[in-house]
């Protein structure tokens, strides 16, 4: 059998080393939290709690304001001592549930285990990932409740976990697999019973050989009565995108703006599918999670459970501070993460790694001409012409832009890294996609 | 901390692959066949290479009034490209303005680098054959001398219009010529390195060389079909002159049609026109076509038309 992969893409190396192997390891409850009311793709939420209320772990701060959007919890107990704007990961500034900690940890009356796996309906399997508040964890954030309900006429039989981890740096899957495959497994199971899905697939990249025999060997001694396969896919950035992760594992390929729901297919992320298992298993609404705290700027990287509003500069510290020479702090992978401009930010459901770089990575080209060498062409999982995509966007000529397909870039950023004239090619796509989908709503 | 974070938009990681390195491995994967041509010509190769170069990147400076000499690299390699598709010994100043109009009128007057229609060095080939085309062609064809490095050389008629030449010295390059054009093996082992930096594909000169083959070997047999693969520029335009990036497709259908065009021209010149050589004038002719083949050759988008096969 060939190996299971897709067309395009980039070897960025690896960079695991720094986080690899390490287990995962709880941080200090920091004195204050400090929780953004936004942590979706989708809707925001409405502060439910106010200034002054004594609030306990895991109880609902903040309620949504739409059916796609989740709703937040308090990540330390304590009182609530302002609602009020703070900045934010994603750039603009929102609300948030400033928390001081009282330091007793004291846990929500309502949190308790569910009904057994077997015993839970679709619909309730729902509605607990619903309450506990779960978005896709892997960075994009999507509310999870949302991708568990179809249209009814789209029937979905294959739920597929998402474990590529494809960025480099990023470790933070990894170690779930390696310590908590039984909890991956049985959310994968509980995806599969919520969707009526026939088959499940875990799907790991190959550069993790120990994750994959972890998985596979829970897989063979849990899933009785389920068709679950963990498969090895070929260590390719973005192999862990949505689109090329259905390709490589089913070989469907979800049509240009589509969702995967398109293909009868529906994909989770492996801490998501953790967070599910413990939603179900213990009650936990998504307060915490995994967090990897790594690169070359970093003292002490690992990788960590972080308690959500937790600021960056705080988990920074606990790693033993940045090196002299970090020069760039980015939340997220190297290449669609997002650089940050102070550490002062919190910790929020989609922070999958916060990763600094020193002198040596932080580097400025001079954009050269496009020699046409068709690379970003070769390189592209879309299949789009980034090149003149970028040509037309930097003449601002956003009708040629969409002609060739600017909008189905999904930013993957292939292109701008491969570019030996160092052009901003994704970057000028992003600036084409904005400006034809802002003429569109006039 | 005393500096600031930096801030950029993503990806903050960007391969190390830059234009001069691309350049730097084109001179690299052309040292085979330069060497041949000092092997074979002698001190007169050295000196036309030498002076293309020099002059290219001499104009390249003082268009661009910049003081780095090599720059991106680009001028060097269209120096020594032209120097490839010269006679081992042409008078000096043919050659400079060779290069001149390689990189002002070729290049330069488009916008420089990356902005050009045609292939810079075969437009200063195309101008010097029109214009000194008796230093170019005819008698001025010298017989190899290996190791004869300051031997006297006398001229031979060219294979593309002397009788039959041996397969093998066509392929070794121990045949009159130009200096890059004598040796298909050099060629080769230059050409595997740019496969092997993934700077050209087979498209390109799998389409050229294919029908350069099929063309031989209906008009004349299975030597004619070898024959005209190896001798005169099939080989140097294939593999290094029409696969210049700026000035052919980026798709990968755009690539063969766009290989396919310049043998197919290549070989009508050849067979049916009145010159002995149709190399230049095919690329040429395809590079002005390159634009309008991208455009009808935009790649099917990832998940268009293929819908489920559920």
């Amino acid at each position: 059998m060939s190996q299971r992969t897709f067309v395009g893409g980039i070897h960025p190396g690896y960079f695991k080393d720094y986080t690899a192997g390490k287990p995962i390891a709880p941080i200090r409850a920091p004195s204050q939290v400090i929780i953004p009311l936004h942590q979706n793709i989708g809707a925001p939420c409405e502060a439910v709690v106010q200034e002054g209320d004594e609030v306990k772990v895991g109880q609902k701060i903040g309620e949504p304001l739409g059916f796609v959007s989740a709703p937040i919890h308090a990540s330390v107990s304590g009182k609530v001592t302002k609602i009020g704007v703070f900045d934010h990961p994603l750039g603009n500034p929102v609300e948030a549930v400033f928390i001081e900690n009282d330091g007793e940890d004291t846990l929500y009356e309502g949190i308790g285990p569910r009904k057994p796996l077997e015993e839970l309906t679709p619909q309730e399997i729902i509605q607990i990932a619903k309450e506990a508040g779960l978005v896709g964890l892997g960075g994009a954030t999507f509310p999870t409740h949302v991708k568990m309900s179809p249209p009814d006429d789209i029937a979905i039989d294959t739920v597929i976990i998402n474990a590529a981890e494809c960025e480099p740096f990023l470790t933070a899957d990894h170690a779930l697999m390696l310590e908590r495959a039984d909890d991956v497994l049985y959310g994968l199971k509980a995806f599969m019973r919520a969707l009526s899905a026939t088959k499940g697939i875990i799907g790991i990249e190959d550069n993790k050989p120990d994750a994959i025999a972890a998985m596979q060997k829970t897989v063979a001694e849990n899933s009785q009565n389920y068709d679950i396969e963990v498969h090895s896919l070929e260590t390719k950035y973005p192999q862990g995108a949505e689109k090329m992760l259905i390709k490589a594992t089913t070989g469907r390929e979800v049509p240009p703006g589509a969702l995967p729901m398109a293909v009868n297919v529906v994909n989770q992320n492996n801490g998501t599918a953790v967070a599910l298992a413990e939603a179900i298993k213990l009650g936990k609404p998504l307060y915490e999670r995994v967090v990897t705290v790594t690169g070359p700027g970093i003292q002490n990287p690992a990788n960590l459970i972080v308690r959500n509003g937790t600021l960056v500069s705080e988990v920074i510290e606990q790693c033993g501070g940045l090196t002299p020479d970090a020069r760039k702090l980015i939340l997220g992978g190297p290449l669609m993460g997002l650089a940050q401009p102070s550490q002062e930010v919190p910790v929020i459901k989609g922070t999958s790694g916060i990763l600094v770089l020193t002198e040596e990575y932080v580097k400025h080209y001079a954009i050269g001409p496009c020699i046409k060498c068709g690379k970003c062409v070769d390189v592209c999982p879309m299949h789009l012409l980034p090149n003149f995509i970028g040509s037309a966007a930097e003449k601002k000529d956003m009708a040629l832009a969409e002609k060739y397909g600017a909008l189905d870039c999904f930013e993957c950023g292939c292109c701008t890294y491969t570019c030996p004239a160092k052009r901003p090619l994704v970057q000028w796509i992003r600036i084409a996609k904005n400006e034809i989908l802002a003429s569109r709503k006039k | 901390m005393e500096k600031k974070l930096v801030v950029s938009s993503s990806p903050h990681f960007k391969s190390p692959e830059d234009i001069q390195g691309i350049m730097i491995d084109v001179l690299i994967a052309l040292i085979p066949a330069a060497l041949m041509a000092v092997f074979l010509f002698g001190y007169r190769a050295l000196i036309t290479m030498v002076v293309a170069m020099v002059a290219a990147m001499a104009t390249e400076a003082i268009i661009l009034r910049k003081s780095d000499f090599f720059g991106d690299g680009s001028a060097a390699v269209t120096g020594l490209l032209l120097a490839m598709t010269l006679p081992p010994a042409p008078p000096w100043w043919v050659v400079a303005i060779g290069s001149v109009v390689a990189i002002a009128i070729g290049k330069q007057i488009y916008g420089g680098l990356g902005s050009n229609i045609f292939n810079p060095a075969l437009v200063g080939r195309a101008i010097l054959v029109v214009s000194w085309g008796s230093y170019l062609a005819g008698d001025v064809w010298l017989k190899p001398v290996p190791f004869g490095f300051t031997a006297d050389l006398v001229t031979k008629a060219s294979p593309l219009v002397a009788d039959k030449t041996s397969l093998l010295d066509l392929f070794i390059g121990t045949v009159p010529g130009c200096l890059g054009e004598t040796s298909a093996l050099a060629l080769l082992i230059g050409a595997a390195w740019l496969f092997y930096k993934g700077h050209i594909d087979w498209r390109i000169p799998g389409g050229f060389i294919g029908i350069v083959f099929i063309f031989g070997l209906c008009s004349g047999g299975l030597y004619d079909g070898v024959f005209h693969i190896l001798a005169g520029g099939a080989m140097l335009g294939a593999l290094f002159m029409a696969t210049d990036m700026v000035t052919s497709p980026v798709t990968p259908v755009g690539k063969l049609i766009f290989g396919i065009g310049c043998g197919l021209i290549t070989m009508l010149i050849r067979l049916f026109g009145s010159l002995p050589e149709g190399v230049t004038f095919g690329i040429l002719l395809m590079n002005g076509l390159t634009p309008l083949i991208d455009n009808f050759t935009l790649p099917q988008k990832f998940g268009e038309v293929k819908k489920s096969n559920a």
